[in-house]
C-alpha cells in the first residue's frame, strides 16, 4: 500500500522501466555501458535521452553488445565510478562470464534487470529464468513484485551494493511490470540524491598516487581462499540489506525486509512466490481468508543472499507449503526457490514438525498465472493440510499437456 | 622478500583480489634461465635498443645509460642479444647458464 509520508514526493503513473530510467536519472551514476534488448531496452533509452537532454551528467557508453556492456561497467566501477546498466534474459546470458568478474572483483554496479525468458526457443515474455541462472555469480538479487518496489529497490541497491561491495540486480517481470502503468510514489530528486550520498571506492584505478593491482591470477594455492571471501561477503550482505531498508523507511516512509509476509498470522497453508504474480495471489488470498480459510503468502524480495533461517521461521507453522516457482531447473527434480525452501527447512527446523512441501513450475515464458490458477493450489494444499496424500511434489500449472 | 614466501589466509587477504601495484619486482624469475646475457661495457654504444626491446625490463639503466642486466628478473629470452646491433661482435651475447 502506497501511503505519501514524504511531503516532497509526489505520485506519478510509471510503467516498470519508467520507473527504473527515473530512479537512475536521480542516483546520477558517473557511468552508464549498456545494450539494448526487450524488453529492458527502454530502462536504457529513457535514461540514455535524460544524459542527451542534459538532464543527468552521466557518462553513457553506447557498447556493441551485453558482454561489452558489463566489461565497460568493470572498468568504469574499477576506475572510481558509481556505474550502472540494464539488461535481460539473452543479455544477462552473453554477460555471463563478466558477472562472475564483476563479483570477484567486488564491484559494487547495479543493474537493472527485467526479467524474461531465456531461448531456446526464443521468447521475450516474463520470467525469471534469467535471472535464477545467475543465482550463483555472487550478485545480490533483489526481486520487485511491482514498479513501486522497483523504483524503491533501485534505490536501495546502490547503497547495498556499496556498503556489501558485491554488484546488485533488481529485477521487475518482463512486459508484465516493465511495461504496465502503475501508481508510483516518487520521492524528490534531493532526497534520492541525499539517501544515495556520494560514492567513496576503498580503491581507484584512476588514483595514481594509490596504484593497487585488481583481477591477478590466483593458482591453486589462493583461489578458494578469494572465493570463500565472496561467499562471506554475501552472508554479510543480509544485515547490510536490513540496514539499508530501514534507513529508507526513515526517508521514503516505505518498509521493505528480506521478504513480505501476506496474512501469515497463524496460516495453516501457503505460498512462496518472487515477483509480480504475488499480487495475484494477495487478491485470492483475501478472499480465501474471507471465507475462513487461514491462507497465506511469502514473497521474497531479497532471493540473494536466501535468507533460509528466517524463511523457515516463518513457515515453520504453515501445514503445507507450495512453492510456486516462474522459473525451471533441469535439475531433473525441483524448481530453484523450492530447492532453496527445502534446504532451508531441512537445516533450520531439524527436528521439529515440517510442512508438507509441494513445488509449482508456472508463467513461463509469459504464460499467465490466473486467480483460478492460485485457487487450485491452495485447494490442493488444502486437501493436503487434511491429510492427503501429497501425490507428485513437482507440477506444472497452466500448461497444456 | 619473494612475495610467494607467505601464503595469507581468507581472512587475511586483502578484499576482492586487490593486490599493491608494481610487486611484480619482488618476484624472482631469474631462475628460469638457460642461458643469461653477458654485457659488454667497452662494445656498448648505449644505442638502448636492447632496454627497448627487453620484455621484462631487465636492462638496468643508471643516469640514461645502460649498466647492467638484471639478472633476478632476466629469462634469458635473448632478444637483446638478438637486437644489438654492435658489429662485427655485439655487446650482449648469449652464454650456457651455468649450473
Amino acid at each position: 500500500m502506497i501511503t505519501t509520508t514524504d511531503k516532497k514526493g509526489h505520485i506519478a503513473a510509471k510503467t516498470g522501466n519508467e520507473v527504473m530510467a527515473e530512479a537512475m536519472r536521480q542516483i546520477a551514476p558517473d557511468v552508464v555501458a549498456a545494450y539494448p534488448i526487450t524488453p529492458a531496452t527502454e530502462v536504457v533509452q529513457i535514461f540514455s535521452q535524460f544524459v542527451a537532454d542534459g538532464l543527468v551528467p552521466t557518462e553513457f557508453v553506447a557498447v556493441e553488445s551485453e558482454h561489452s556492456a558489463m566489461s565497460a561497467c568493470i572498468g568504469a566501477a574499477a576506475a572510481g565510478a558509481r556505474t550502472m546498466t540494464g539488461t535481460s534474459s539473452q543479455g544477462l546470458a552473453l554477460m555471463w562470464e563478466m558477472l562472475y568478474i564483476a563479483a570477484g572483483l567486488r564491484l559494487p554496479i547495479v543493474m537493472a534487470e527485467v526479467n524474461r525468458a531465456l531461448s531456446a526457443p526464443i521468447n521475450i515474455h516474463g520470467d525469471q529464468s534469467d535471472t535464477m541462472g545467475a543465482r550463483d555469480a555472487g550478485w545480490i538479487q533483489i526481486y520487485s513484485e511491482n514498479s513501486q518496489e522497483a523504483y524503491d529497490n533501485m534505490i536501495q541497491a546502490v547503497r547495498i551494493a556499496e556498503k556489501a561491495k558485491l554488484p546488485t540486480m533488481v529485477t521487475t517481470d518482463g512486459f508484465i511490470i516493465s511495461h504496465c502503468m502503475e501508481v508510483v510514489e516518487m520521492t524528490a530528486d534531493e532526497e534520492v540524491k541525499k539517501f544515495v550520498g556520494p560514492y567513496k571506492p576503498e580503491h581507484r584505478l584512476l588514483d595514481v598516487d594509490k596504484p593497487f593491482t585488481l583481477g591477478a591470477i590466483d593458482l591453486q594455492d589462493y583461489y578458494f581462499e578469494h572465493r570463500w571471501q565472496l561467499a562471506q561477503a554475501m552472508r554479510d550482505a543480509k544485515p547490510i540489506i536490513l540496514e539499508v531498508a530501514k534507513d529508507f523507511a526513515k526517508t521514503f516512509g516505505r518498509n521493505y525486509g528480506l521478504f513480505e509476509e501476506y496474512r501469515m498470522d497463524e496460516a495453516e497453508i501457503a505460498i512462496v512466490i518472487i515477483g509480480s504474480a504475488a499480487g495475484t495471489a494477495k487478491v485470492v488470498i483475501d478472499a480465501l481468508r474471507a471465507k475462513g480459510i487461514k491462507a497465506g503468502l511469502i514473497k521474497i524480495r531479497v532471493f540473494r543472499p536466501f535468507p533460509a533461517a528466517e524463511l523457515a521461521a516463518a513457515l515453520a507453522k504453515v501445514k503445507a507449503v507450495a512453492v510456486m516457482d516462474r522459473a525451471d531447473s533441469c535439475s531433473g527434480t525441483f524448481a530453484p526457490v523450492f530447492s532453496d525452501i527445502a534446504s532451508a527447512l531441512y537445516t533450520s527446523l531439524a527436528g521439529q514438525a515440517m510442512p508438507k512441501l509441494i513445488n509449482y513450475v508456472y508463467g513461463l515464458g509469459g504464460r499467465d498465472i490466473m486467480p483460478e490458477h492460485f485457487n487450485e493450489v491452495f485447494g490442493r494444499l488444502e486437501k493436503i493440510k487434511a491429510g492427503g496424500p501429497i501425490g507428485e511434489t513437482l507440477s506444472y500449472i497452466n500448461v497444456r499437456m | 622478500m619473494n612475495i610467494t614466501d607467505k601464503k595469507l589466509s581468507a581472512k587475511e587477504l586483502p578484499l576482492g583480489d586487490v593486490l599493491d601495484a608494481g610487486t611484480a619486482c619482488q618476484f624472482i624469475t631469474g631462475g628460469w634461465r638457460s642461458e643469461r646475457p653477458v654485457w659488454n661495457k667497452e662494445k656498448c654504444i648505449q644505442c638502448m635498443l636492447c632496454w627497448v626491446s627487453c620484455p621484462d625490463s631487465s636492462i638496468e639503466v643508471t643516469d640514461g645509460k645502460v649498466s647492467g642486466i638484471d639478472l633476478e628478473h632476466c629469462k634469458g629470452c635473448g632478444i637483446c642479444a638478438k637486437e644489438c646491433p654492435v658489429k662485427p661482435v655485439k655487446a650482449i651475447l648469449m652464454e650456457a647458464e651455468k649450473k
